[in-house]
């Protein structure tokens, strides 16, 4: 009877205790943690060996979190013309990376980046290049074609790790852009 | 309970085992190339292939093993597109090499669509591990 009673005591002591989590939008129990993490990273890194492996051979193995899944089903079906290369998978391993980048593409991540692009996509499109993508734009408007294009150590917006020195860590910080021939950027 | 731990992780680590030591990959497939009629692996073939241009629509024009690859196989290479370096072809300086029959077959079929515009014959391929697996005598 005593125990019963303790026990009840203790539900409702947990239970009023995490009512205004329940309650709140803001997550509060997790609103600190979050913060801390999205102040190291703002995109999630690159945890599947296997993506890492098949598509970073030739390219820097983009984040998931930076594509919604639509853009992923749609790149993952064409890979036989990938932006004018053949980067054929056999079914297996391309079912695999499938389905790590679709449960982790950017509407699934709280991640702040993540989260920028995937509002800025219109529900009409399905972009193919991360750099098609309005906040990408909005982002890397005052960059003049000098320090991109038309540098031979960068070549394309496509090579983001060849000025984001943290890219590989999801990190997009503008204070860690280091423009290849022109040095720091800075706003 | 630390006996059902331990077999797992051996049980586990066990395909990853294989997967990384492939002995004879080479001989295994010049095997199978054979099979298909391409009876002599021709290194000096294989070689005059890797450097011969082919022409494409799009953005290369002109393409070549060693577009990416360069002509010397014991140097890093650099994808004409993303500027990614890629790891030197020759076992020698880079061992891990030709030491897994689906790498090899995944790049031949990518590599030489994009390349050459087609699937490599048995015979081309054939020709072509031989150059890269002794490629310090060419």
């Amino acid at each position: 009877m005593k125990s019963t009673l303790a026990i009840s005591a203790i539900v409702f002591t947990v239970g009023i205790l995490t009512l205004p989590v329940v309650w709140s939008d803001n997550d509060f129990r997790w609103g600190k943690m979050e913060e801390q993490r999205h102040k190291s990273s703002d995109v999630a890194t690159v945890t599947n060996p296997l993506y890492k492996d098949e598509c970073g051979s030739c390219h820097m193995a983009y984040p998931p979190g930076l594509l919604p899944a639509k853009s992923w089903r749609k790149l993952m079906s064409g890979l036989e013309d990938h932006f004018g290369d053949n980067a054929e998978l056999d079914v297996q391993t391309a079912e695999s990376i499938s389905q790590y980048l679709l449960t982790n593409s950017a509407e699934q991540s709280d991640y702040r980046r993540s989260r920028k692009f995937s509002q800025s996509i219109k529900s009409s499109d399905i972009p193919l290049r991360i750099s098609d993508i309005h906040y990408f734009k909005h982002e890397h408007d005052e960059i003049p074609q000098s320090m991109v294009s038309d540098n031979p150590q960068v070549k394309s917006f496509s090579q983001c790790n060849a000025c984001h020195e943290k890219a590989e860590q999801g990190v997009f910080n503008e204070h860690d852009v280091r423009i290849p021939g022109f040095g720091k950027w800075d706003d | 309970m630390k006996n059902t731990f331990l077999m797992t992780t051996l049980l586990i680590s066990v395909p990853f085992g294989f997967a990384q030591a492939e002995p004879n990959t080479v001989n295994n497939l010049l095997t199978v190339y054979a099979a298909q009629g391409a009876n002599t692996a021709d290194a000096q073939r294989g070689k005059a292939l890797w450097q011969k241009t082919f022409m494409a629509k799009g953005e290369f024009t002109s393409r070549s093993c060693a577009s990416c690859h360069t002509q010397d196989l014991t140097q890093p290479g650099k994808h004409v597109k993303t500027n990614k370096q890629i790891k030197p072809m020759a076992p020698s300086v880079n061992p891990q090499r030709l030491t897994s029959v689906k790498k090899i077959n995944k790049w031949f079929k990518r590599n030489c669509k994009w390349t050459l515009g087609r699937e490599c014959t048995a015979q081309e391929k054939s020709n072509i591990l031989a150059y890269i697996e002794n490629e310090s005598k060419f």
